[in-house]
């Protein structure tokens, strides 16, 4: 390992990084703004400044930036010297020349890495008395403000939208103390991953807009380690809270996950705990069909009686609710009588995905999807229904232009110059879709296929793989050799593919794929998206029976927990859920099946819940509350539970006098009973108690704090109600504390609520956590993979398609869309104005069969709807192939007859339907 | 039953198109044949346009950005980056006075300031006649000559304050 002298210490050094890398892994504060850890060096800034010395005699040294020079072993330099010093304070004067030193009314101030830095140079009097350059601030969007003069122009965010994400519509404008950083006119951000930019910027030049509308400092919000809702790729957060309402959601670093980057669905969607369609408290419904409010109390009561008193109570479960919520409802119904709440064809598909990652098949991490050389996508939509997995694949077509850089010795941090080197060479990336793909602009070939015919051509790559090239080699069509000796021949290829069309045989033939290149090729990797936060944990805990199976058996009473029935089964099934003479939900936002309900339990949100959430790669995660719920809403598995407490409690009665005492102090670390009880009865789960420590974990003698140090008016936040300051609450049910005493610093990553470190008090302190610039967490990375295995799973049956039993008429295909296909972020405000109103997008060929133009309107009437859709002639569209959007409005398309669609007269529809016309105001505008 | 979608290099026809001339099209397509894309014609392109129509407005932005298969926004960073693309209206001349060291030391500001009265514009300004439009310059080249400018496509050099009058008379 090579060792640099930097101011006569020795410090360890790593072949192949950079100086910077190597101050910052040994913990030295050193000075930088264009260098990120994801995204490498381009020197720009040049804050990074240090000596180095050519030679033992050398005393004089050069000016170098860090950031810019390879490590050597023996090399020697000086970052304390005046010289260099001086410079880096020098560099801190020019770019604050024009900046506004508007920190009180900017939203990165307490957390911006350009207060950091000025403060650690020490750069205090302003000498430029000139004018300072200003500039016009654009609408970006719902998510980001702008406000340009803050800029210090490092690059970072051109950088990140589009070399890092792929955007387009985000650039640098102009020179010297004219450049401007933006769109060529106000308009949406539309790269999936923008929001991401809040975080990039070392200050204030992009703000999250979700954060300004209920602005605190970062000092002031009181923040908890949660896993994301959006999706099954299970993201770390951290979530923000004050006054009781959620503030932000922002990154938070997992070695194995999303690094440092989130999707704006992950970031924006979590205000849905904002949103004015939360259940506020206990209902019954009334003969009218309204709901009248009830005691927490009461409501539970007539719960116990349901269950008393009927023949069957069942309990359908669901993907989207924590493992300890589907325990407590299989305890209280009985593991007979409860469903994961998957459908059987989710159940299925599930189940494939369950069994490739407790094989011995390849199935990486997130991360090291990017390590990948030749990657086929079938039938995934990575971007819209697992979107850091697109990032990731992203990053993974870069790997021919690292390759090119080994060969002609330049490092790979090293980023414009790969990139110059580069220019578009990139690693082959196969994607079969029926519709067009976010990937395609990376993609050496897109191939627009219908569901049916990507199994048709998997199966036929697969088989000229096993069968060895001669024998076959007259039969396989020209593509599918292709594919073929791409994927034998490559390094390291993987094969993606996921839930996003609905597809068990996609999922299966992608196995089988995998299992006939995996003998050819012994590196070949698998990676299945599952579908919601909590899939594969729901498969893991019990997958036996299905919705429609348990729904069948006639229930008197039915509880459902946190899962519309009605968009994951259709209006046909929810029709058979009025049927039950009882039914109870338990949710947090206002939907279908919570409108039909008898009685309503209000449940806690993510961020004021506890829960055990498994991500598509079998990695167990927990989430802590941020804040208590306001009122009687209450987590799920608190509610379950007590119910079937009371359920058994003969003394119910005299326990019910006595629940005077508020819903918070009377949780006795129920969660960690469950959390037990899931350990001792599922083996598979058995190390779920890994993943974080329980409630009885003190650091230094005391809980872990939610809020910073600095937090400020604690104690009077509700002197308006009352000058007598309230006790803090006390959290029994994890080691967090709402409070700010306690040692944040040597809390395990599991538990640890923010990133802070002495002097950095930006998000970039993160360095300080890590055992090297981008490795792993020092306390160890939170988390446990449950699933691992050496067997190899048998090959599955699927069943031959005839080029008769590919349809030939057009057939609906649901593409997931970032923003409406999930339906809990979908009520996140900001995010609802970027869902796209229902359309049907097709070839030109399949239009006219259906004697349709681009631009009609077509509508269908079911039962108690009328669905609209606006036609979108798309050639890159699979032939028949009619794709809508998986949204709330378009549920029930899917039984359809196309067919059946009416042309609507004068139809006219929105321009862009994929834009929604946002109202481009805001104080920017 | 497939169809392969190629992402780079390929014609884009779209109605912004149409509003370049045959002309233009022409020239900008000769100098794509001569690069490894059609990315690389960009600052080409631009100068063609703006030979045809004095400047680069938005509209024409977006032909060229389409016809060469960029973002507009990535086109118009490489247009605002060049001073002498100019993406407002100039006059049917532009004067590019240069304001480097070698012109101020034979006494370029004392020609400037006349430049100035002569034409009663400002840096930045184009004439109320719309014939000039003042823009500085940073060096011509022409510093054994200094002060020195140019006046549409011609080089002016040894200026004086007179000089500078009869030119742009």
């Amino acid at each position: 390992m090579p060792v640099l002298i930097v101011d006569g210490k020795e410090l360890p050094g790593k072949a192949g990084t950079n100086v910077l890398e190597a101050l910052l892994s040994a913990g030295v504060d050193m000075p930088y703004f264009c260098w990120h850890p994801a995204m490498g060096s381009v020197g720009a800034c040049r804050q990074c400044a240090l000596l180095q010395y050519a030679n033992d005699e050398d005393s004089h040294g050069k000016i170098v930036m860090s950031c810019m020079t390879p490590v050597t072993d023996g090399a020697r330099f000086s970052v304390s010297a005046d010289r260099a010093s001086g410079f880096r304070r020098a560099v801190i004067e020019n770019l604050m020349l024009n900046h506004p030193h508007d920190c009180p009314v900017c939203e990165e101030g307490g957390e911006c890495h350009l207060q950091d830095m000025t403060v650690m140079v020490g750069h205090r009097d302003r000498r430029y008395q000139g004018r300072k350059t200003t500039f016009k601030n654009q609408y970006l969007g719902p998510f980001i403000g702008h406000e340009m003069n803050r800029c210090i122009t490092c690059y970072r965010c051109v950088r990140f939208y589009q070399d890092y994400a792929g955007g387009n519509d985000l650039n640098a404008f102009g020179s010297r103390d004219r450049i401007f950083f933006g769109r060529a006119e106000s308009g949406v951000l539309e790269n999936e991953f923008a929001g991401n930019l809040v975080e990039v910027c070392p200050t204030g030049v992009f703000t999250d807009k979700t954060l300004a509308k209920n602005y605190t400092r970062k000092w002031d919000l009181q923040s908890s380690p949660t896993i994301c809702q959006g999706c099954s790729i299970g993201c770390n957060t951290y979530t923000s809270e004050r006054y009781g309402q959620l503030c932000r959601v922002h990154n938070r670093y997992h070695q194995d996950i999303n690094g440092y980057f989130l999707c704006d669905r992950g970031r924006f969607g979590a205000q849905h705990v904002n949103s004015p369609a939360r259940i506020p408290q206990p209902g019954i419904r009334n003969e009218e069909g309204k709901y009248d409010p009830l005691s927490l109390d009461d409501a539970k009561a007539k719960v116990r009686d349901f269950i008393q008193h009927s023949s069957r109570t069942i309990g359908i479960g669901s993907p989207r609710a924590s493992l300890e919520a589907n325990q407590a409802l299989r305890q209280l119904v009985g593991a007979g009588n409860y469903s994961n709440g998957m459908s059987r064809n989710e159940q299925v598909m599930h189940q494939i995905i369950l069994d490739v990652l407790a094989s011995g098949m390849k199935t990486p991490t997130l991360a090291e999807v990017a390590e990948f050389d030749a990657i086929l996508v079938l039938g995934e939509d990575a971007t819209n229904h697992a979107p850091l997995l697109a990032l990731s694949i992203r990053q993974a077509v870069r790997n021919r232009s690292k390759e090119m850089a080994g060969d002609t010795d330049i490092a790979e941090w090293h980023d414009a110059a790969v990139r110059e080197l580069a220019q578009d060479a990139l690693s082959p990336l196969v994607i079969a879709t029926p519709m067009p793909d976010r990937l395609d602009d990376v993609a050496s070939q897109s191939l627009r296929l219908a569901p049916e015919e990507i199994v048709a051509l998997s199966t036929e790559v697969s088989m000229y793989l096993s069968a060895g090239s001669e024998s076959t080699a007259s039969q396989a069509s020209s593509v599918a050799q292709g594919l073929a000796e791409l994927l034998r021949d490559a390094r390291r290829p993987l094969i993606v593919s996921g839930t996003s069309l609905g597809d068990i045989n996609i999922m299966r033939a992608t196995v089988n794929l995998s299992l006939a290149l995996q003998a050819v090729n012994p590196e070949a990797g698998i990676l299945l998206a599952a579908d919601e936060c909590n899939s594969v944990g729901m498969a893991m805990l019990d997958n036996r029976l299905s919705v429609e199976e348990l729904v069948d058996r006639t229930p008197e009473t039915m509880i459902v927990l946190e899962n519309d029935l009605e968009s994951r089964l259709g209006a046909e099934f929810a029709k058979k859920m009025s049927a039950v003479r009882h039914l109870v939900v338990l949710d947090y936002l206002d939907n279908a099946t919570v409108s039909v309900a008898n009685i309503l339990l209000p449940a806690a949100s993510f961020a004021e819940a506890e829960g055990t959430f498994i991500n598509f790669e079998g990695r167990a995660q927990r989430n802590l509350a941020v804040f208590l719920p306001q009122g009687s809403i209450a987590p799920s598995y608190y509610l379950l539970s007590t119910l079937n407490d009371d359920c058994l409690n003969d003394s119910f009665n005299d326990s019910l006098n006595n629940s005077t005492e508020s819903v918070s102090s009377s949780h006795q670390a129920r969660v960690q009973t469950i959390i037990e009880s899931i350990r001792d009865e599922f083996s598979p789960l058995k190390r779920i108690d890994e993943c974080a420590p329980d409630a009885d974990f003190l650091v230094l003698g005391s809980k872990i704090p939610r809020m910073t140090h600095r937090a400020s008016g604690r104690t009077a936040m509700q002197a308006e109600v009352s000058v007598h300051e309230p006790k803090q609450p006390v959290d029994t049910e994890s080691a967090l504390a709402f409070t700010m005493e306690g040692n944040q610093q040597q809390a395990p990553a599991s538990l640890r609520s923010y990133v802070w470190s002495p002097g950095w008090n930006s998000n970039q302190s993160i360095y300080k956590f890590q055992t090297e610039v981008g490795g792993a967490d020092t306390m160890g990375n939170p988390g446990v993979r449950l699933l691992q295995g050496d067997a190899m799973p048998a090959p599955f049956t699927i069943a031959p398609t005839t080029a008769a039993q590919i349809s030939t008429g057009p057939r609906f295909v649901a593409q997931h869309h970032i923003f409406g296909s999930d339906p809990v972020s979908s009520q996140a405000q900001e995010l609802s104005t970027r869902i796209p109103t229902p359309y049907v997008r097709m070839n030109t060929e399949t239009a006219t069969t259906l004697g349709v133009s681009g631009g009609d309107g077509l509508a269908c009437q079911l039962p108690h709807k009328r669905i609209e859709l606006s036609v979108i002639l798309d050639d890159d569209v699979a032939a028949h192939c009619l794709v809508y959007p998986k949204l709330v409005q378009t549920i029930g398309l899917a039984d359809v007859a196309p067919g059946d669609l009416q042309r609507i007269a004068g139809w006219q529809g929105p321009k862009d339907p994929l834009k929604p016309n946002l109202i481009l105001t805001d104080r920017t505008g | 039953m497939s169809q392969t979608h190629s992402p780079t290099n390929t014609i884009v026809t779209d109605k912004f198109v149409t509003l370049l001339s045959d002309a233009e099209v022409s020239q900008i397509e000769a100098e794509i044949l001569l690069l490894p894309d059609r990315r690389s014609a960009a600052i080409d392109a631009l100068k063609i346009v703006q030979e045809h129509r004095g400047w680069v407005s938005d509209e024409s932005l977006v032909a060229v950005a389409t016809l060469l298969n960029m973002s507009s926004e990535e086109l118009d960073g490489i247009a605002t980056f060049y001073n002498l693309i100019y993406r407002k209206p100039v006059g049917e001349k532009v004067v590019l006075f240069c304001d480097s060291v070698s012109c101020w030391l034979m006494g370029g500001d004392d020609v400037c300031k006349r430049v100035q009265a002569t034409l009663g514009v400002a840096y930045g300004e184009t004439t109320a006649d719309g014939k000039y439009t003042l823009l500085p310059v940073t060096c011509l080249g022409d510093c054994d000559h200094a002060p020195a400018m140019m006046v549409g496509d011609e080089l002016h050099h040894d200026l004086t304050p007179e000089s500078v009058e009869e030119i742009l008379k």
